[in-house]
């Protein structure tokens, strides 16, 4: 597929790329300057993951974080999406290898029930992290394109601009 | 924003899935050209380029003029930013999202260094 886009490489920002690589396949790259025993304790403990999942300029918040990363262990992130009402995403664990694999479940309620592999490899002593989310069905990935966090957190952007407009006018 | 329906972006998406017709929506966006020119550039025959072009119509990448005997290809309504929209949007999150995380390890290493001394 060729449903493909990168960021501008600047000398200090590495490139984050998504690829659509099936009707229920998305995979994010990026690569971070930090060995991956950094990187794997950023994505497995909830006060370090809280300071990056929900950032700031997306006008989303992260109210409670949980996250007991172990095999068989579950997670629960409530969003805030300014005055709309919070939403829980829950899941397991399924593969927890540090510091290079890690697997979760999303709950079918909320999360559609897909799975996310992130993988972290070190590449000359950075770390290349692919995340690929499969979804069930090609009718789950369009449903968290209209209903998942992701969407949520896409939304709220617009309706900020929608809100300054208004305000403007 | 834009609100694309879901089954307009799936026609795009699967029309999109193929090597041939990206070449063909590259092309047309340079120039628009028959379907005798495309299949001659694209080493294929009429009939194969023709369904190529059957199914950039239908996802309305591509429309189609009958002009005499030659069928003209130019691009359609949609545009390929429509397509790439989501995805561009999915993209910019986890852009932010990573910034973020730059940030963390920028702490992470500082707290390391303290630690060292």
């Amino acid at each position: 597929m060729n449903a493909r886009t990168e960021s501008e490489p600047t000398a200090m920002k590495n490139r984050t790329t998504v690829e659509q690589k099936s009707d229920r396949e998305l995979v994010v790259t990026r690569t971070f300057n930090a060995p991956p025993r950094l990187v794997f304790e950023a994505w497995t403990k909830p006060e370090l993951l809280k300071q990056w999942w929900a950032p700031k300029s997306t006008g989303v918040t992260l109210l409670s974080c949980e996250a007991d990363v172990r095999v068989g262990g579950t997670y629960r992130f409530v969003f805030g999406f300014g005055a709309g009402e919070p939403m829980a995403f829950h899941g397991k664990y399924v593969e927890v290898v540090a510091p290079s694999r890690l697997v979760w479940t999303s709950d079918e309620d909320t999360g559609g029930g897909a799975v996310t592999t992130v993988t972290f490899e070190e590449v000359a002593g950075k770390t290349r992290v692919v995340v690929h989310e499969l979804h069930p069905s090609k009718e789950a990935l369009d449903a968290a394109r209209a209903s998942g966090v992701e969407a949520g957190t896409l939304e709220s952007f617009a309706q900020l601009d929608e809100l300054l407009a208004s305000q403007r006018a | 924003m834009v609100q694309y329906a879901r089954a307009d972006l799936d026609a795009s998406f699967a029309a999109l899935s193929d090597a041939t017709r990206r070449g063909v929506l590259e092309r047309l966006g340079r120039a628009d050209a028959s379907i005798t020119d495309l299949a001659e550039k694209f080493h294929m025959t009429l009939t194969g380029m023709k369904k190529h072009v059957g199914v950039l119509e239908q996802a309305k990448l591509v429309t189609t003029e009958k002009v005499g005997r030659v069928r003209t290809c130019k691009l359609g309504p949609r545009r390929l930013e429509a397509v790439t929209d989501w995805i561009e949007r999915y993209r910019q999150l986890w852009d932010m999202r990573f910034d973020e995380l730059d940030k963390v390890f920028e702490q992470l290493k500082r707290k390391e260094k303290i630690n060292e001394r």
